[in-house]
């Protein structure tokens, strides 16, 4: 790479709050690879796919913001959460195929003296890592290799689904057979394990209203992952970690057998390779304890 | 090169009529650029085994026989290209019916189910038609692109037996009735919508209980994008004041408050606000055990302390949301 990279990166609310292990791990990788970073200090949640379903125009209007402040810098924006990912996509390509909707949404903004041009590309921090900064490169960078761990990859959805938003930014992944993160897990030279439930749903955005739905979705994927021998879960969505992490206690109940897996971020892993500090990598924040996977 | 390749394709088979379990057979064959999943479904009862059984009528991607899986992709076998999706699996091609649990020979499965949550939401106009008209009833150009492709769902099933949250919750209705619902509902002849906005918005059968996990955007073969569809239901129920307060409106509507005072959701909150205090109550010992792991901490996310750090120009976003907000709850 002759040039820096360098991007804006839009946190999400889950970073600054429950997961402050995603960002500081997001941040030391960045750093370690030397991957320029600008936090988008202004902008705002992206409405988790919640909001939309109460005020789809509003969510518009509140994600084109982000994306314009993105756009001052002349910089792509990458996100660290699937479900960031997807509703800023969402936004963006409303927004690029549907001119009235931009005037729409652009006469709103003109109110805070902001303009959406659509000039910004938008993209999940694992696919920087792939696409731009290059898994070679990635892989020359490893200084404690994974290879006593059986990782299991958990994609997410909202990454993957649907292809046809993602093609231009997720390198044309394959919703059926992912295969991103287990080339990732290879470039950090772990042991990537194969199971059906890895491109499925955690149940995470049904977790209030329909509770059972919820449990038995992730339940299913952590069983399935501990059933192929699996040491540990990665994904890069921190709702499918705080899924999966958190309630292992209540899925357990509902499984009807015990669920002990701990659950790492994209980033906490590759941190992990990289020989990050324990406390940039933060193992600490886990419900379900990963400290002792730490060995740098 | 060669114009075709060799390949073994692996076909799911059972009979529930002699069969205990399912079981895999495979079948060689070559396959050609121009074979679609149907031509090799034909030829592998044509030429190796005519007991093979599956849908098929009018092999033009119009009467929604032939879905399938393949390789757990949703896939019309009569507009899918063998070719597409050898290059796609690595030259793995393995057929399935589009649900295993329903199977009753081979690809053929019991759509009982489907046809009943279908027809649950009246999929027809309900009008009080005069029986002898004096002019036809005329729809606008927008007034048609308003179904936003809707009326194009040939009732295949492949987003229905993509779903994971039917898997769990058979009561769900399913992203092929909420896209009838919402084509019926945007229909300016129509008047049933509200009806169909009531029975949408139930707790279990409703669309509050889609994981938006956007499995049917991805299986629809037509491209309907039911989950679009679904999040306008959701829209509609709050527009026409049928969205009742209850957890899932609350939670939905609640990312507000957060975003209003800080621009980011409180995380907290956003649990007490949308169970009620007694509710939030069930939540206590993950909160106990977030808190021990510092999840959440005394300093920021914990509900009525107002500690989370506020985003830069947070007046805009109070702005925008002043001027742009369409929806109340």
């Amino acid at each position: 790479m002759s040039e820096q990279l360098h991007y804006a990166l839009f946190t999400g609310c889950t970073a600054k709050q429950s997961t402050p292990e995603l960002l500081s791990s997001t941040l030391a990788v960045a750093d370690k690879l030397g991957i320029k970073i600008t936090i988008l200090e202004e902008a705002s949640c992206c409405g988790a796919s919640h909001l939309q379903d109460f005020d789809e125009f509003l969510a518009h209007v509140l994600n084109a913001r982000n994306i314009c402040y993105a756009e001052k810098l002349g910089l792509t924006m990458i996100t660290i959460c699937n479900t960031c990912q997807l509703n800023s996509a969402m936004t963006k390509h409303a927004l690029d195929t549907d001119p009235e909707l931009k005037a729409r949404v652009n006469e709103k903004l003109a109110e805070v003296g902001l303009e959406y041009k659509g000039t910004s590309e938008i993209k999940h921090f694992l696919y920087t890592l792939i696409d731009e900064y290059g898994l070679e490169n990635v892989k020359n960078k490893v200084q404690v290799p994974l290879s006593h761990l059986n990782i299991a990859p958990f994609y997410g959805c909202h990454n993957i689904r649907p292809s046809e938003l993602h093609e231009d930014a997720n390198g044309h992944e394959n919703p059926y057979k992912p295969t991103s993160l287990d080339s990732l897990i290879d470039a950090l030279e772990g042991n990537p394990v194969d199971y059906e439930s890895k491109n499925k749903c955690c149940g995470f955005h049904v977790e209030l209203q329909a509770n059972h739905t919820s449990e038995v979705l992730a339940g299913n994927a952590l069983l399935d992952a501990m059933d192929n021998n699996a040491d540990l879960m990665v994904t890069p969505c921190p709702l499918c970690h705080l899924k999966m992490d958190t309630y292992q206690d209540s899925i357990s109940k509902v499984m009807g057998r015990d669920v002990e897996l701990p659950v790492l971020h994209m980033p906490q892993m590759v941190a992990l390779a990289l020989g990050c500090t324990e406390k940039e990598i933060g193992l600490n924040f886990h419900v379900q304890k990963a400290k002792h996977l730490y060995t740098a | 090169m060669s114009e075709t390749r060799k390949v073994t394709i692996k076909a799911f088979r059972f009979n529930a009529e002699t069969d205990y379990l399912p079981y895999t057979k495979q079948y060689e064959m070559e396959v050609g650029k121009d074979d679609l999943i149907l031509d090799l479904m034909n030829r592998i009862k044509w030429e190796h085994d005519g007991s093979f059984s599956y849908r098929r009528s009018c092999r033009h991607g119009i009467c929604g026989a032939c879905a399938i899986k393949v390789n757990g992709k949703a896939v019309l076998a009569c507009k899918q290209n063998a070719i597409e999706l050898l290059d796609l699996f690595d030259n793995d091609i393995t057929l399935e019916p589009s649900s295993k649990k329903r199977a009753i020979k081979d690809m053929i499965i019991d759509k009982s189910d489907f046809w009943e949550k279908h027809a649950a939401i009246k999929p027809y106009v309900v009008a009080d038609v005069d029986p002898h008209p004096t002019h036809e009833t005329k729809q606008s150009i927008s007034e048609f692109n308003n179904f936003l492709d809707s009326d194009l769902c040939i009732q295949c099933g492949a987003c229905h037996y993509s779903c994971p949250a039917l898997e769990v919750n058979p009561e769900f209705f399913g992203p092929a009735a909420f896209a009838a619902a919402y084509r019926f509902t945007v229909d300016t002849r129509d008047s049933a919508g509200a009806e169909r906005l009531e029975l949408t918005a139930q707790a279990g059968q409703g669309v509050w209980d889609c994981v938006k996990c956007f499995e049917c955007a991805e299986a629809c073969p037509k491209e309907i994008n039911p989950i679009e569809k679904i999040t306008k239901l959701h829209n509609m129920q709050f527009e026409q004041g049928i969205a009742e307060r209850n957890v899932a409106t609350k939670h939905a509507e609640g990312f507000l408050r957060g975003m209003k005072k800080y621009g980011y959701l409180d995380e907290a909150d956003i649990v007490t606000y949308s169970e009620g205090l007694l509710g939030a109550y069930k939540h206590i010992g993950t909160a106990m055990k977030m808190m021990k792991s510092g999840k959440i901490h005394w300093h920021s996310g914990v509900p009525f302390i107002d500690s989370i750090p506020k985003i830069k120009n947070l007046d805009e976003v109070q702005k925008l949301i002043e001027i742009s907000q369409t929806n109340k709850l």
